[in-house]
């Protein structure tokens, strides 16, 4: 029941998009949503949608893939919509019923705003889909180097970020295996009312804390005895390199975010 | 009897495609000490959880005691109550402050009265071989770790299980804590009559309590017999990865330099009585 929680949704494809290096990748996601944020057509929010269509096309996941990602955000964008349209007042009464009415800037602000939340998730789920958790960490970990002298330390961020991927599934499954154990003893997690059932969680949540220390601890010390001591000095099984096609697409996407802007 | 498995297929749906049990059938009846055997991977532990109901097969049904756990609405609880699972490292579970309120977790579940809950708790932990009054307040967390072992298998026994299926209990102790274990599981069998289903990677245990050996290869049962009879197919227990009990193993080393002793006997007695016997009959000592 716990593993239908999809984690690093990453889906290796064999595609000019995944091969990007993943720094230029986080540049140019950062870049676009950028440039959405100064659109204020809808002219220019379809540009940019076809922007993205050709980016999923070249990407080669499937199309269905980033609509059903987007289905967590439904209620935020439904409740968007419906607070703008009643709320914002503004131009030409389209409707009106009693005290209730929607008037024409309205519809229209929440309309954009739903299309700028649609197109910012699109976008971004397609950073996570084609490009793997690791590849992502090396990247924020390559970017956020310079901010060291500022005492922001890059490396061991970034180590925290690859352990903690690294260790949900594992403790995913841990808390499968416990919540059967207990169940075994007749513990019960599915009824009762929210207190009840948070209050059952205690069998779950006592031994899975205890071996996500002890993990820790057998962690931190297997590492040490490899040496390990803080990312100073330490090098790259994979070096990121920036190669011709990433200045390439990010020159594409400078370009593109200036035009879009306009629109 | 006691349960009954149908035609149990099982997929689980993260991996799709690879059917961890198929078409299983099976029956446990009262009183068996059943060594359920395997290499890894073979499905054992997802039989053992299909046994208790904590996992539904995909297919087929499950009888116990004459409901079939696979329809909808069956009170799964009085189920796992009557069928105690001990897992692997069963002390992971533990998360009380007390030993005591550890293992009367279970029965607390069953909403007994708190008299009722001191007595089996008291019981249980009587019966895995730790004095109540010393155990009953320590922390299971100060425990050493056959002790907590211990401690989350009364856990399960406090349930009053007519079967128990214990998922490589052995696993990770010292010979001593092994030895204890393997005569707890003896005293349950033997004194409480329960049904015990024993899975294992050490044919010696599993030699020298059971009373029925069950195979599984991918998902499939191989072989479900006497040990006698399962062990007696050498060339195929081993083309399964799996091996004989050392004693056996010896008995067939012997065997194979011509000379003739039985070959189905798993304990160390039994083994220097038939040596001995077959001596005495060549006249050689």
């Amino acid at each position: 029941m716990l593993r239908n929680i999809n984690i690093g949704q990453y889906i290796a494809r064999d595609s000019i998009i995944h091969k990007l290096d993943a720094r230029i990748k986080i540049i140019i996601t950062i870049l676009m949503i950028t440039a959405l944020f100064f659109i204020d057509s809808f002219k220019g929010y379809f540009l940019f949608l076809l922007a993205v269509l050709f980016i999923i096309y070249l990407s080669q996941i499937s199309f269905m893939r980033i609509i059903r990602g987007l289905r967590p955000v439904l209620f935020l964008v439904l409740l968007t919509l419906i607070l703008h349209i009643f709320f914002t007042r503004g131009g030409e009464v389209i409707w009106q019923w009693r005290f209730i009415t929607i008037e024409k800037n309205g519809l229209i602000t929440g309309l954009f705003m739903v299309s700028r939340i649609l197109l910012l998730i699109m976008f971004t789920s397609l950073l996570t889909l084609t490009t793997s958790p690791l590849q992502l960490t090396d990247g924020i970990e390559s970017l956020l180097r310079p901010l060291k002298r500022f005492g922001i330390p890059a490396s061991e961020l970034a180590m925290m970020m690859t352990i903690a991927l690294r260790f949900i599934p594992t403790l995913l499954e841990e808390a499968d295996k416990i919540m059967k154990a207990q169940m075994a003893r007749g513990a019960d997690f599915e009824s009762g009312n929210i207190i009840r059932r948070s209050k059952n969680l205690i069998p779950l949540l006592v031994p899975l804390f205890i071996s996500a220390f002890r993990r820790a601890d057998d962690l931190a010390l297997a590492m040490e005895s490899r040496c390990y001591h803080g990312g100073e000095g330490r090098t790259k099984l994979h070096e990121l390199k920036v190669k011709t096609q990433d200045f390439i697409a990010l020159f594409i996407s400078i370009l593109f975010s200036i035009l879009v802007s306009f629109f | 009897m006691l349960i009954e498995l149908k035609n149990v297929t099982h997929v689980y749906e993260h991996e799709r495609g690879t059917r961890v049990l198929k078409n299983v059938n099976l029956e446990i009846r009262e009183n068996e000490f059943i060594g359920l055997i395997g290499h890894t991977g073979s499905g054992k532990s997802t039989l053992a959880q299909i046994l208790n109901g904590l996992i539904k097969p995909s297919e087929g049904n499950v009888i116990i005691d004459g409901i079939d756990i696979t329809k909808e609405k069956v009170n799964l609880q009085r189920i796992r109550q009557k069928i105690g699972l001990v897992f692997q490292y069963p002390e992971h579970q533990l998360f009380e402050e007390t030993v005591y309120k550890d293992i009367a977790f279970g029965p607390g579940n069953l909403e007994l009265d708190p008299e009722d809950i001191e007595i089996r708790v008291r019981e249980a932990l009587e019966l895995v071989g730790l004095n109540y009054e010393e155990f009953k307040n320590r922390s299971p967390f100060n425990l050493s770790g056959g002790q907590q072992r211990k401690v989350a298998i009364a856990g399960v026994l406090a349930m009053k299980p007519e079967v128990l299926i214990l998922d490589e209990p052995t696993a990770g102790l010292d010979p001593q804590g092994r030895r204890q274990l393997m005569g707890l599981l003896e005293t349950l069998y033997k004194k409480e009559g329960i049904t015990v289903i024993l899975i294992s990677h050490r044919m010696e245990e599993i030699a020298r309590l059971s009373t029925r050996v069950i195979v599984l290869c991918e998902g499939k049962v191989q072989f479900d017999d006497s040990p006698e009879k399962v062990f007696a197919e050498v060339e195929a227990i081993k083309k399964l990865s799996l091996g004989l009990p050392e004693i056996t193993e010896i008995l067939h080393c012997i065997k194979e330099r011509g000379f003739d002793v039985r070959t189905d006997i798993f304990t160390i007695d039994g083994a220097v009585k038939e040596i001995v016997s077959k001596l005495r009959r060549k006249d050689i000592c």
